[in-house]
C-alpha cells in the first residue's frame, strides 16, 4: 500500500540545495506518512547523511548519472519510486525537476502538476495550488491517478533544517537506453550575489531604452548588496544576459527588496517576482501595473529619479 | 525530413491584467469582449524553429497541427502563412476539456497516424496552464527522446542538435532522431507572414481528425489531473508614492520610509 512522502533531494556542490529542505518541510507538513527522500548522481552516496528530516535516503548512485539526462534520471528516479512506494512525490520546480518530473509521472502512469506553491491533503488525496495564466489566475489541481506527482516552487516553502539523518538505502540501478547526450555546456558567467539567492534585487525594464540605462541598475544593485534583474523584453533585446531576466520563463526571485525601474509589470513578469516581501516602483506612467503590486512607488523619470536615489542611499548609509 | 509543430489556440495573453476574468463556476477564463484567441507565444516560435530548419533543407515538410475547438483552424492557418506546408485540425467533442496526458495522446495519435514524422516540435509551455509537460508526454508515449527549453534547434545526419537554455548555463544536446524537443522564447521572435503567405495559406490543405480517426475512445482519455478550482488571486497591496517636487525629495522620502521599515 503505497504510504508516506518521497522528495527528490538535490545537491549544490557536494551539500543539499535548499530546495531539499524547502521539499522536507512541505512534505513533513502534509501529515501524510514518513518522509523520504531519493538522491540520484554519481559519487552522491557520500552526501546521504547529510539529508536531515527524512526517515529513509533512497541512493542511486551510477556513473551513468554523472551528467542530468532526462532517459537516465527518468529510469533512476522510477527506480527509486518503485521501492518507496510513496503516495506523494515532491520535486523542485528546478533545471531537473521541470524536466524529470513529467517523464517520471508517466512512467509511474500519473500525472505531475508543475510549479506549485502551495499543497495540502484533502480527504486523503493531494491538492495542489498553481499559477497560471501568465500568473493572473491561480489553478488547484487534485489526481485522479496515484501516486500524486508535484513540482514545488523554489522558495515558496519554509525549510526544515536538522533532525536526523535519514536511514541509507542503495537502489539497485541498471542504467538502460540514455539517448540524449551533453555535448558541451557553457556557464553563463554571473558576478556577485546570485540573482535567486539575493536579499535586494534591483531589475530594469524595456523603459530605459537601451542597455546603457542599466549603469544606474548596477551601481544601486552594488550599494544594496543585491542583483540585477532584468525584464523578459530586456533580455530579448539582448541588452542583459538571458541569466539575469525574472518573470515567468526567467527566475522566480523572492528578495526582501525588490526595486524594479522603468519595468510596466506584465503578468508574466509578476510571475516572476510577486513572492517578493516589498516591491518598490520607480515608473513614470502612474498606471503602470507594478504599482498595483508595489509597497513604495516613485512616479518619475528613472533618469532622474535613479541617480537621487543612489545619492540618497549613500547619504543613508555614510549616516548610519 | 517531416516535422510537426504542435499549436495550441489560447486566450490572448497581452491583455492588461486588469481585463483577465475567470468565470469561477465554469473554471474558465472569459476573455475580454473582441479580443479573438491567438496562438501560444512559445507554440508560434516552435513554428519558427521549423521553419529555420526548412530554410536550410528545402525538402523539408512542415506539418501544423492543433487540438482544440474548430476555431484553432486560425492558428493552424497561421503557422501555414508562415511557412508550414499542411495542416492537421483535431477536433471532438471527447477531446474538450482534456488533462496534459489525454492532449498528448491524441497528439501522439495523431502524430502515429501521419506516420514518417521525423522531429516533433512544441512550446516550452502553453501561455493558458504554463504546465510544460505536453512535449515530454508525447515523446513518452512516442517512445522518442525528448530535449526541452531549446534556444536553436539543427538536424543533421539522424540527429537532432540542441542549444538548451539553464537558468545559469547553456547545454548543447544531442539525440537521434525521432525526437520531440520543446522550444522557449530564447530562439528568438517568430517570423511574420506576407500578405502573399496569408493568401495561399488559405489554399493549403487541412485534415481533420476525431476520436474515431485516431481509434480513441473516452477510456484513453481519462483524466488523471482534475481541475477543482480556478480563481484570481486577490493582492491587497496598497502602494505608497512618495511625495515630493524634486526627484531628490522623492528619493529622499523613499529611503527613509525604507529605513522607518528598517529595511535598509
Amino acid at each position: 500500500m503505497a504510504n508516506g512522502v518521497l522528495v527528490l533531494a538535490e545537491l549544490a556542490d557536494g551539500a543539499p540545495a535548499p530546495i531539499t529542505a524547502e521539499l522536507v518541510g512541505a512534505a513533513q507538513r502534509l501529515n501524510a506518512g514518513p518522509v523520504s527522500a531519493m538522491l540520484i548522481g554519481s559519487g552522491v552516496e557520500g552526501a546521504a547523511a547529510r539529508i536531515t528530516g527524512v526517515e529513509t535516503v533512497y541512493v542511486v548512485d551510477n556513473p551513468a548519472l554523472a551528467e542530468y539526462t532526462n532517459d537516465a534520471y527518468t529510469q533512476a528516479a522510477v527506480a527509486a519510486a518503485q521501492q518507496a512506494e510513496p503516495a506523494v512525490i515532491l520535486l523542485g520546480q528546478t533545471d531537473t525537476g521541470r524536466d524529470l518530473a513529467p517523464a517520471l509521472a508517466y512512467k509511474l502512469n500519473t500525472a505531475a502538476a508543475m510549479d506549485t506553491i502551495a499543497l495540502e491533503m484533502k480527504d486523503g488525496r493531494l491538492h495542489t495550488t498553481r499559477p497560471a495564466y501568465g500568473g493572473n489566475a491561480r489553478a488547484v489541481n487534485s489526481f485522479a491517478a496515484a501516486p500524486a506527482v508535484a513540482t514545488v516552487r523554489p522558495k515558496s516553502q519554509d525549510a526544515v533544517e536538522g533532525g536526523s539523518a535519514g536511514r541509507v538505502v542503495k537502489v539497485d540501478f541498471a542504467a538502460g537506453a540514455v539517448r540524449s547526450h551533453v555535448t558541451a555546456r557553457t556557464v553563463a558567467s554571473s558576478e556577485g550575489v546570485r540573482l535567486e539567492d539575493a536579499d535586494v534585487v534591483v531589475t530594469g525594464g524595456r523603459g530605459l531604452g537601451g542597455p546603457e540605462g542599466f549603469q544606474g541598475i548596477e551601481e544601486l544593485a552594488h550599494l544594496l548588496g543585491g542583483a540585477v534583474g532584468a525584464s523578459r523584453a530586456v533580455a530579448d533585446l539582448g541588452w542583459r544576459p538571458v541569466a539575469e531576466q525574472v518573470g515567468l520563463t526567467g527566475k522566480v526571485v523572492s528578495p526582501t527588496i525588490y526595486i524594479a525601474v522603468a519595468v510596466s509589470g506584465a503578468s508574466q513578469h509578476m510571475a516572476g517576482c510577486s513572492g517578493s516581501k516589498n516591491i518598490i516602483a520607480i515608473n513614470k506612467d502612474p498606471e503602470a501595473n507594478i504599482f498595483k503590486a508595489a509597497r513604495f512607488g516613485i512616479v518619475g523619470d528613472y533618469k532622474t529619479v535613479l541617480p537621487a536615489l543612489i545619492a540618497a542611499v549613500k547619504k543613508a548609509k555614510a549616516g548610519a | 525530413m517531416h516535422i510537426v509543430v504542435c499549436v495550441k489556440q489560447v486566450p490572448d495573453w497581452d491583455i492588461p491584467p486588469a481585463s483577465f476574468k475567470v468565470d469561477e463556476a465554469a473554471k474558465k477564463v472569459v476573455p475580454p469582449p473582441g479580443v479573438a484567441p491567438v496562438p501560444s507565444q512559445f507554440d508560434a516560435i516552435a513554428v519558427e524553429a521549423a521553419m529555420r530548419i526548412k530554410d536550410a533543407a528545402a525538402d523539408t515538410k512542415v506539418t501544423i497541427m492543433s487540438l482544440g475547438a474548430a476555431s484553432a483552424r486560425d492558428v493552424i492557418k497561421h503557422g501555414l502563412a508562415m511557412g508550414g506546408d499542411e495542416g492537421v485540425l483535431l477536433v471532438d467533442d471527447a477531446f474538450n476539456d482534456l488533462d496534459s496526458t489525454g492532449t498528448a495522446t491524441v497528439l501522439s495519435s495523431a502524430i502515429k497516424k501521419l506516420g514518417d514524422v521525423g522531429l516533433v516540435l512544441t512550446g516550452r509551455q502553453a501561455v493558458d496552464w504554463d504546465l510544460g509537460v505536453t512535449g515530454t508526454l508525447i515523446a513518452e508515449m512516442l517512445g522518442a527522446p525528448v530535449i526541452t527549453f531549446a534556444k536553436s534547434v539543427t538536424v543533421a545526419g539522424g540527429k537532432v542538435t540542441v542549444e538548451r537554455v539553464l537558468p545559469d548555463a547553456f547545454e548543447t544536446v544531442e539525440a537521434p532522431l525521432p525526437a520531440v524537443v520543446t522550444v522557449s522564447n530564447e530562439l528568438g521572435e517568430p517570423r511574420y507572414p506576407k500578405l502573399q503567405q496569408i493568401m495561399a495559406a488559405a489554399r493549403k490543405q487541412v485534415n481533420q481528425w476525431g476520436a474515431a480517426d485516431l481509434g480513441l475512445d473516452a477510456a484513453a482519455l481519462a483524466p488523471r489531473l482534475t481541475l477543482e478550482r480556478l480563481f484570481v488571486p486577490v493582492t491587497d497591496t496598497k502602494v505608497e508614492i512618495m511625495e515630493g517636487d524634486t526627484p531628490e525629495e522623492q528619493a529622499d522620502a523613499l529611503v527613509r520610509r525604507l529605513q522607518e521599515a528598517k529595511l535598509i
